[in-house]
């Protein structure tokens, strides 16, 4: 869905979104993503204090067909998780920017941001896929 | 390039997403699974199935010659009636799983899974003793009315009173105009119809019942949703849960292994010495009690050794709850035995339960 996607968040090739909130980094996957998945059933989380590395799979992401793997968009220390997605992970599909998020994040090195897409380079993107 | 059916431009239309099943492109979903799934449990959903293979024997000894290449029981039936049966190999393992419509003696037409029907049809070539077989697939399209409402909607759009064609019973007439065998059988584990056609009329017949199955909250449904509702069933896929390696018995599908019928069939004598001798492994249906989706392929564990596989599995969208089909040693086949599924290297707990996983309440 290009066009929907928020300019205040930052992208990935393999459509995570990262969200700057202060020292720390939230993290989802796009409407895009949810909707190539279709219905959103299991999510594996990591631990928290798991430490994760950029473009490195974090976690699991499975649909009614399909099994994904989520990669973090940057390095650093997992300090949160999204356990309500254990009891509805379809809040994947209902809310991918908002209570869809997965993981908190607290970066280690703040330049890999920069490596990331703007909303309209992902929607460019989209667009060529 | 894959094959379409008739109804390909129809699904594109609606939105559906095509992929490429065995050869055909055929949709997965429309909306989404799990509504789609909901549709057909608690109102109607439409499946295009025109994938499916047709095989007839037509001609005197018709029904002898087929009667002896299936495991179910022909000449049991009456006209109109209709049976789920294996076609198996000298191993009673499947050569594929079928469904005989017995018009009459001279009449029957077995329908194939799309995946198998070469194959199906060389097979039958070869082993038919008396009337050969003709692949009649360009000939039918078919479409399965399944759920609650399937009954109501397909009744008003045709003069015959379905309500007394019996489970897999089935006759023949007019739906929306539309000239059909009008079969009370299905795979999602609710009432309905599967309705066959001509090829050119399909189209005509689909629109039809979209159009009046909307008062019923009528839903196109793709492959996703026929997954999880045959999944919830414990209904068979072959090349997941039947295959070539694994007998009937050992699938739980001796009851459809008629071992006393005259003339019998292949693989029957293999099947009756291991009913004598009891199953070394079966398939079992069970829930994951740890946190996951069991999927086909994934290793059974006992105490850390794999004993076994899992054939399907998906979180079950009316029993929520994530399900599974797998083989098994018989001594863990019982209703509560335990054992792990092993998912992305990490052992999960599971356990055998009754199926099917889901019954109408």
């Amino acid at each position: 869905m290009a066009g929907s996607n928020p300019s205040n968040l930052k992208y990935t090739k393999e459509h995570e979104w990262a969200r700057v909130e202060g020292n720390r980094v939230v993290v989802g996957v796009t409407s895009h993503a949810q909707e190539a998945l279709g219905d959103v059933v299991f999510v594996e989380l990591p631990k928290v204090g798991a430490t994760v590395t950029s473009g490195k799979q974090f976690g699991v992401i499975e649909s009614t067909k399909a099994v994904s793997e989520l990669y973090s968009p940057l390095s650093g220390k997992v300090v949160k998780v999204n356990d309500a997605l254990t009891d509805n992970p379809q809040t994947i599909n209902t809310d991918p920017y908002g209570a869809g998020w997965i993981i908190e994040l607290e970066p280690s090195d703040s330049k890999e941001l920069d490596g990331l897409m703007d909303a309209s380079a992902y929607e460019n993107l989209l667009k060529n896929s | 390039m894959a094959r379409r059916t008739p109804l390909n431009e129809a699904h594109r239309r609606l939105g559906g997403r095509m992929v490429d099943f065995v050869g055909w492109d055929m949709p997965v979903q429309y909306s989404s699974v799990i509504t789609e799934h909901e549709a057909v449990r608690n109102a109607v959903g439409l499946f295009d199935v025109s994938h499916m293979g047709e095989i007839e024997f037509t001609g005197p000894g018709a029904l002898e010659t087929a009667n002896k290449l299936i495991t179910n029981d022909l000449s049991r039936c009456a006209d109109g009636q209709a049976v789920y049966a294996g076609l198996l190999n000298e191993q009673g393992c499947f050569v594929d799983d079928v469904v005989a419509y017995r018009f009459s003696p001279e009449r029957i037409l077995v329908v194939v899974n799309a995946s198998n029907k070469d194959k199906d049809f060389a097979w039958m070539q070869s082993h038919a003793e008396g009337v050969k077989p003709v692949d009649r697939s360009d000939d039918y399209a078919q479409i399965a009315v399944q759920g609650p409402k399937a009954v109501g909607l397909v009744q008003r759009l045709t003069p015959v009173d379905v309500s007394k064609v019996g489970t897999y019973r089935f006759t023949e007439g007019q739906v929306a105009g539309v000239q059909c065998i009008i079969s009370r059988t299905g795979y999602t584990g609710e009432d309905g119809f599967e309705l066959y056609c001509a090829p050119g009329e399909a189209e005509k017949l689909w629109e039809a019942l979209l159009k009046e199955g909307q008062q019923d909250g009528v839903k196109p449904c793709g492959l996703g949703a026929r997954d999880s509702l045959r999944t919830e069933m414990k209904y068979a896929l072959y090349g997941n849960d039947i295959d070539d390696q694994h007998t009937a018995l050992e699938a739980g599908l001796g009851w459809i292994c008629k071992l006393d019928k005259a003339g019998g069939f292949i693989g029957r004598d293999v099947l009756a010495k291991q009913k004598a001798e009891g199953v070394k492994r079966k398939l079992v249906g069970f829930e994951l009690t740890g946190a996951g989706i069991p999927r086909h392929g994934y290793p059974i564990l006992k105490d850390g050794q794999r004993v076994g596989e899992v054939t399907s599995g998906t979180m079950g969208p009316s029993v929520k709850k994530p399900i599974g089909i797998g083989y098994v040693p018989a001594e863990l086949a019982a209703e509560g035995s335990t054992f792990d599924v092993e998912i992305r290297g990490r052992p999960v707990s599971a356990v055998v339960v009754k199926t099917p996983f889901w019954k109408k309440s």
